[in-house]
């Protein structure tokens, strides 16, 4: 019987008939889902805090109206996904838990810190850039709900890749000093960028089964070279280099080559010890801690408009 | 009057797998099995749909249209949420 629903599963998926909440699935594909996306979800929110250290700081009012714009988008873009996740039958509160537990990943490219007006630029342009390759599959993956949020996140992440461009744009055309400061954060930014597509596709071993399922329609590394032929030729627009020597037009695959990457830096930061693993967890803790009275109140208010109501009524 | 009159119900049609479910309109049922019932017959005759769903009216909260101007103020003047805000060189591609 569990055969049969599997076959039929499996026939709609090759059909490019879409999953919607209450069809059957293998067990394994809403775990594998609800993992794919509560991680996603936890990626936008934590995504706020790198660039929220410079809303204060921005140089001037356009650029502040900018960046608190894009923050609020990554809000938004973490509660349609943490929706979609719920549709497969967990609830909000236990996304967060996992999250604050540490027992949930988010992206690790938020475990480095932004040091210079030009992190916020380089952040844009690659990071931005980075999840836009990653997410324009998306919008075709099988589960419904994930597919449809994607299509409203990748509509309002193009003004973010841009504007971050805008930036790197405004100061390699500036001073030697804004020049320099440009250079230096593409390059501490353009590793752990490139790293974002996770590790290569033989150490990605549920790569095979997402897609299979179309969960994913790209494998780790399709998408990387994708990402870093596009980088190789809009670096050029901004006169700056990619700090990768081995970075070469290579004739025979119709690709740039690119040098090793440092594996060891990614496991690190993913098991916990990147630069800034520990303020973002607590800082993220602190929020939901801190906004706890907020929560109660506005049930407090709820329920005392609830009763007003029914005494009017009566 | 009789106060047996069946609630009404609003409905939403799903077309085909992966898209949303849409509202189509509403009808009267007495119970949330009849009013998908009920909208099968009403809404799906061609085969409109592959899923419905059915939400009693008095279960949907809707924005006051008159305030519409100060609700969606705030969108107003940030041009900036738009891509075509930023001016960048032609010859910037894939972006």
């Amino acid at each position: 019987m569990e055969k049969d629903f599997e076959k039929i599963f499996q026939d709609k998926i090759d059909q490019e008939i879409k999953i919607e909440p209450r069809d059957w699935m293998p067990e394994k594909y809403r775990q594998t889902l609800i993992r794919q996306i509560s991680q996603h979800a936890h990626s936008e929110i934590v995504g706020m805090l790198p660039e929220g250290n410079w809303i204060t700081r921005a140089p001037n009012l356009r650029r502040k109206a900018i960046l608190l714009a894009k923050v609020q988008d990554e809000a938004g873009h973490g509660l349609y996904l943490y929706s979609a996740a719920e549709t497969l039958g967990i609830s909000r509160d236990e996304m967060y838990e996992q999250l604050h537990s540490g027992k949930a990943k988010y992206s690790s490219i938020f475990n480095y810190p932004t040091l210079t007006w030009a992190d916020i630029g380089a952040i844009g342009w690659l990071v931005d850039g980075a999840a836009i390759m990653n997410q324009v599959p998306l919008c075709r993956t099988s589960f419904g709900p994930y597919a449809r949020a994607m299509v409203r996140i990748c509509k309002e992440e193009s003004f973010h890749q841009r504007q971050g461009f805008e930036i790197l744009l405004t100061l390699s055309k500036g001073t030697e000093a804004q020049k320099r400061m440009a250079q230096d954060a593409i390059d501490r930014w353009w590793w752990p960028s490139i790293m974002m597509f996770g590790p290569t596709d033989d150490e990605s071993p549920n790569t095979l089964q997402s897609m299979q399922w179309k969960i994913k329609r790209f494998t780790n590394d399709e998408l990387r070279q994708k990402f870093i032929d596009v980088c190789a030729e809009q670096i050029k627009v901004l006169g700056l280099v990619i700090p990768d020597k081995d970075l070469k037009w290579n004739e025979s695959t119709g690709h740039y080559d690119f040098g090793k990457i440092n594996w060891d830096e990614f496991w690190q930061v993913v098991q916990g010890n990147g630069p800034c693993n520990k303020q973002r967890l607590e800082t993220r803790k602190k929020a939901w801690e801190e906004g706890a009275w907020v929560r109660e109140a506005a049930n407090a208010y709820a329920e005392k408009r609830k009763q007003r109501q029914t005494v009017t009524a009566a | 009057m009789s106060n047996t009159e069946w609630s009404l119900w609003e409905v939403f049609i799903r077309s085909k797998q992966g898209l949303d479910h849409k509202h189509v309109g509403s009808l009267h049922a007495a119970d949330a099995q009849m009013a998908i019932e009920n909208a099968r017959d009403v809404y799906t005759r061609r085969m409109e749909g592959v899923s419905i769903w059915v939400v009693e009216s008095k279960n949907i909260h809707a924005s006051n249209p008159t305030e519409a101007g100060a609700l969606y103020d705030p969108a107003n003047d940030k041009a900036y949420r738009h891509p075509t805000f930023y001016h960048l060189p032609d010859e910037l591609k894939h972006m």
